[in-house]
């Protein structure tokens, strides 16, 4: 870790938002994580995000339970709401909290530990209800905090620092969150911003469950050869099937790419998403062939990344629900107890 | 872009912008550092090797370093960027150093035979003369002056250069044994080449006053004085008062200086007139303020006309007013306003309108060729001129610049004049001394003080004015004390610890791109560099600071880190997992005479 806080002078040409931020205004304090984490490029994505987004950082409640990652919302948004949960509660936590008020934007932050052991039924259920949130698992396929044992997500055959073999069958968090109904699915690397970024800005955008699993190597304890979380092998492995981009109506098409193989998606605050396809049979709008292509890729030892799937009709739990429109924490005592009389006539409708 | 060469002692050496813009290449943040660690004597003796005048420059250096200071770069955002105070800083490591004299060089114990004339004894030959002394160089010091010191002694008034820190300096130097021909004026240099010199070093300085001739200026001629004669006149004793209404006419330091002595010798009402516009002055920004605090206004866009004068006695000056106007060259022009002429009432005329060089002592038979503008030719690398036996340095070489350059050019002169004697080739220059050290003391803990400083620079206190314009040998400025030393000292970035890169070690993990506070670091696809200055984290401002670019790494692409505004804080380094980013010490020193060398 760094002994010394990151210097308030900054650069001072940096690019400001349309709230007059530069990015340095959404970091936190500096990372007390081992140099050269995944989990620090992945709070620069985020930072980077909702940056570009100009999100008003009280707009933010970002959510956390135990571990490496869950320390991570310290480090990033410093103005922002935060929660730190019990080891794999986060999602329950979270989730009350989006009944309550539902007009922020639900960050939940959460490692393979956290989400696929000791939370793995918290973690399905969250996004089964489909609550409105962007859970982001930063995945690094190791117990870091308690000296590197396999994680439920480490790939059979994996091999630990002291050279140990994985026995074990891994959980592939993405094909979870695919069956359980998450309406946004992607899968990044923590050493790849060009693809983190423009994902986390969809997914914060996107108006249902989204869940992003992103590898993000452990430099102390799983960064050897042998290991399928190792930055090495996960460059040589990756498979990315898209490309994106996020557009402001405004935007000038900076990039260009051959006709027929971008995509444009709406979103539904104005923007929309492009997508350059790298695979050309590959679709993310269809979820039932998303499951058996991460399934066959998984089987040949490649990691697909970039969007997996993504519901344009998606809803969340509040329309589920049928719930009013004013956030139920903006209710006054008149419209939460409406009284005896109400109460009698609600009873009879059900004799 | 290829990969940048490291190895290059220019390429460090720029980053270091401080001691790459001052002539003599002062390490300054070696001896900031050691400022702020309390060793003042250390500091003083690494500006002592380097710039040879460390107390009367920390008053009196016209401070190429502090422009050039990245700290005024990287405060942008506070709104009022500020150089780290360097010169004052040098000053404080003068005031607090105990007692140096056992660190300087002794005399030759034996002499080598060979004698060096050296004609005046200003900055730039009193270098020359501690250079080659303790090598055992006979070396005979001609001035016109009764004391040594050169326009140190006579042109800076005491105010801003106490007598005592002068006779210090130039002591040091006159213990080394040199041969003193004080107040004797050397009228012929034929007749100097023809003793039995080896080799003669010319650094007599620009020593005459530029005239203005304007019509009154006989008749009135006992009330106008030159400003650099009469700065001199007045640091020997000979002129104590003026009368009560002065004018200066010029805008440089001499200016400065003759204005504000002129309030110390009886001028109530002291006006300075410059002919161009306030920003166009020369004098440099801290001593028009000077100035200007001690109640002295400036007036620009005046063009002096004539003297006025009744009874041969001065009562004023007539100005026509000007405007500044571009040509259709874009060349910046002084045309009249068409207002009506000013005229200011006074009783004393100090013209400091600028100096010139002035050689009517050279005979021009002796094989050394003077240039279109009666400026003798001279090698600005070896400070050789065209009679191989005759170097030049200071304001003699190139005309007017100052104090530091003249040091500058003292070290150039005396490595020739040794080299010439040795009968070696003057080209031949030895390198500079390059020393690049890990400042890793443990996981994150570094040799230095990495933390930045959030500080605005600070002021340097004053004696009460009340007190200092009643005396003109009372030093204005009181320099630092101890405690705002240090916070200023703090306040440097040690651009001298590099930021180095080791490509096989990165593994591309982006930790050094999040952390870095300035958003210098970037890694991208490789490109031309007027390319790649455009794809880089934040934009590359300044096309004078260099990319430091790596070879292709695994996945193909670079490291480009912009230098300019790094703060050097070592957070790529620490937040580095395998090391790739070290931070290391660069320490140059600019090449000397062999004298350095037998020292150590």
């Amino acid at each position: 870790m760094t002994y010394i806080v990151k210097p308030k002078l900054r650069h001072p040409a940096l690019p400001v938002n349309k709230l007059g931020f530069t990015h340095r205004d959404y970091e936190g304090t500096v990372s007390t994580l081992c140099a050269g984490c995944g989990h620090d490029s992945i709070s620069a994505a985020i930072i980077q995000a909702c940056f570009e987004l100009a999100i008003e950082p009280h707009r933010v409640a970002k959510l956390s339970g135990i571990g490496c990652s869950s320390k991570t919302p310290t480090y990033f948004l410093g103005q922002s709401h935060g929660f730190n949960s019990v080891h794999g509660r986060m999602p329950s936590v979270l989730t009350g909290a989006n009944m309550a008020n539902k007009e922020l934007i639900y960050l939940g932050v959460s490692g393979d530990g956290d989400s696929a052991s000791i939370g793995l039924g918290q973690f399905v259920h969250c996004i089964r209800r489909g609550v409105n949130m962007v859970y982001i698992c930063e995945n690094n396929g190791v117990y870091g905090l308690t000296k590197g044992q396999f994680s439920a997500t480490a790939d059979k055959g994996s091999k630990s620092k002291g050279g140990a073999s994985n026995m074990d069958t891994p959980l592939d968090l993405a094909s979870m969150a695919l069956m359980v109904g998450a309406s946004f699915v992607g899968r990044s690397f923590s050493g790849d911003k060009e693809q983190m970024v423009p994902l986390i800005m969809a997914a914060m955008r996107h108006p249902g469950p989204c869940f992003i699993d992103i590898v993000s190597p452990c430099v102390a304890f799983n960064n050897h050869a042998g290991s399928t979380k190792a930055y090495d092998f996960v460059r040589a492995h990756n498979e990315a099937v898209n490309r994106l981009d996020i557009m402001e109506p405004r935007d000038p098409i900076t990039v260009e790419y051959a006709p027929g193989t971008t995509e444009e998606v709406a979103l539904h605050d104005g923007s929309s998403l492009r997508l350059a396809k790298l695979d050309a049979n590959y679709d993310p709008s269809d979820r039932i062939m998303a499951m058996a292509y991460l399934q066959a890729k998984a089987a040949r030892n490649e990691l697909v990344t970039g969007l997996i799937y993504m519901d344009r009709h998606a809803t969340d739990m509040h329309a589920n629900l049928n719930t009013v429109d004013a956030p139920l924490n903006g209710l006054g005592e008149k419209e939460l107890c409406p009284g005896t009389k109400a109460l009698d006539a609600f009873n009879a409708s059900h004799r | 872009m290829p990969p940048t060469d490291i190895k290059n002692p220019d390429y460090f050496h720029k980053v270091v912008d401080c001691q790459w813009a001052c002539p003599a290449h002062t390490p300054v943040p070696e001896y900031i550092r050691m400022i702020a660690a309390g060793r003042y004597s250390d500091a003083y003796m690494v500006n002592w090797h380097s710039n040879v005048f460390p107390g009367v420059l920390g008053r009196t250096c016209d401070r190429p370093c502090e422009p050039a200071c990245r700290r005024g770069r990287v405060e942008e955002v506070t709104g009022a960027p500020q150089p780290v105070a360097i010169c004052r800083l040098k000053r404080v490591a003068a005031d607090n150093k105990s007692d140096v004299k056992a660190r300087m060089p002794r005399p030759a114990a034996r002499k080598n035979g060979k004698r060096v004339a050296l004609i005046g004894a200003g900055p730039a030959s009193l270098t020359v003369a501690r250079d080659l002394l303790p090598l055992g160089y006979t070396v005979v010091l001609y001035d016109g002056d009764a004391a040594a010191g050169g326009m140190m002694r006579t042109q800076i008034p005491k105010f801003r250069l106490p007598e005592t820190v002068l006779d210090e300096e130039v002591d040091y130097i006159l213990d080394l044994g040199p041969e003193l021909r004080l107040g004797q004026k050397v009228n012929s240099l034929k007749g100097l080449l023809s003793e039995d010199y080896d080799a003669i070093f010319v650094g007599c300085g620009a020593p005459r006053g530029r005239e203005l001739d304007i019509p009154g200026r006989k008749e009135a001629k006992a009330n106008i004085h030159i400003g650099i004669d009469w700065l001199a006149s007045v640091s020997f004793g000979h002129t104590d008062k003026i009368g009560k209404r002065v004018i200066v006419l010029g805008g440089g330091n001499t200016a400065m200086d003759c204005c504000r002595t002129s309030r110390r010798l009886g001028g109530d009402e002291v006006t300075v007139v410059v002919r161009s516009g306030f920003e166009e002055m020369k004098a440099s920004p801290w001593e028009k303020e000077d100035a200007m605090h001690e109640g002295i206004p400036i007036h620009n866009f005046l063009v002096p006309k004539e003297f006025l004068h009744e009874d041969g006695k001065l009562t004023g000056v007539r100005f026509e007013k000007v405007k500044a106007e571009r040509d259709a060259k874009g060349r910046r022009n002084l045309v009249p306003s068409g207002e009506p002429d000013t005229i200011l009432q006074c009783d004393d005329v100090l013209v400091a309108v600028g100096q010139e060089n002035a050689f009517p002592w050279i005979e021009r038979d002796i094989g050394l060729e003077f240039d279109k503008w009666d400026m003798p030719q001279v090698d600005p690398a070896t400070m050789q001129s065209t009679n191989p036996k005759v170097f030049f340095g200071g304001d003699a070489a190139f005309g007017p610049k100052n104090i530091i350059w003249a040091v500058a050019h003292g070290h150039d002169a005396a490595i020739s004049i040794d080299l010439f004697c040795q009968g070696k080739p003057v080209g031949q220059r030895p390198p500079p001394t390059v020393n690049l050290s890990s400042q890793k003391m443990g996981i994150h803990e570094w040799s230095y003080d990495n933390d930045v400083s959030n500080d605005n620079r600070y002021k340097v206190p004053h004696a009460p004015i009340e007190k200092t314009l009643k005396n003109v040998k009372m030093e204005v400025e009181l320099g630092f004390d101890v405690k705002q030393a240090f916070l200023e000292a703090q306040r440097c970035l040690n651009c001298d610890i590099q930021t180095v890169f080791d490509t096989p070690k990165c593994i591309e993990c982006d930790a050094c791109v999040d952390i870095c506070p300035m958003d210098c670091i970037t890694f991208t696809g490789n490109d031309e560099e007027a390319e790649l200055r455009l794809h880089l984290s934040a934009p590359a401002l300044h096309a004078s600071q260099d990319l430091y670019i790596s070879s292709a790494l695994k996945t193909g692409r670079i490291m480009a880190k912009d230098e300019d505004l790094c703060l050097h804080c070592g957070l790529c380094a620490e937040r580095c997992p395998t090391g790739a980013w070290d931070m290391q010490k660069f320490l140059l020193e600019a090449p000397k005479t062999g004298y350095a060398c037998q020292h150590r």
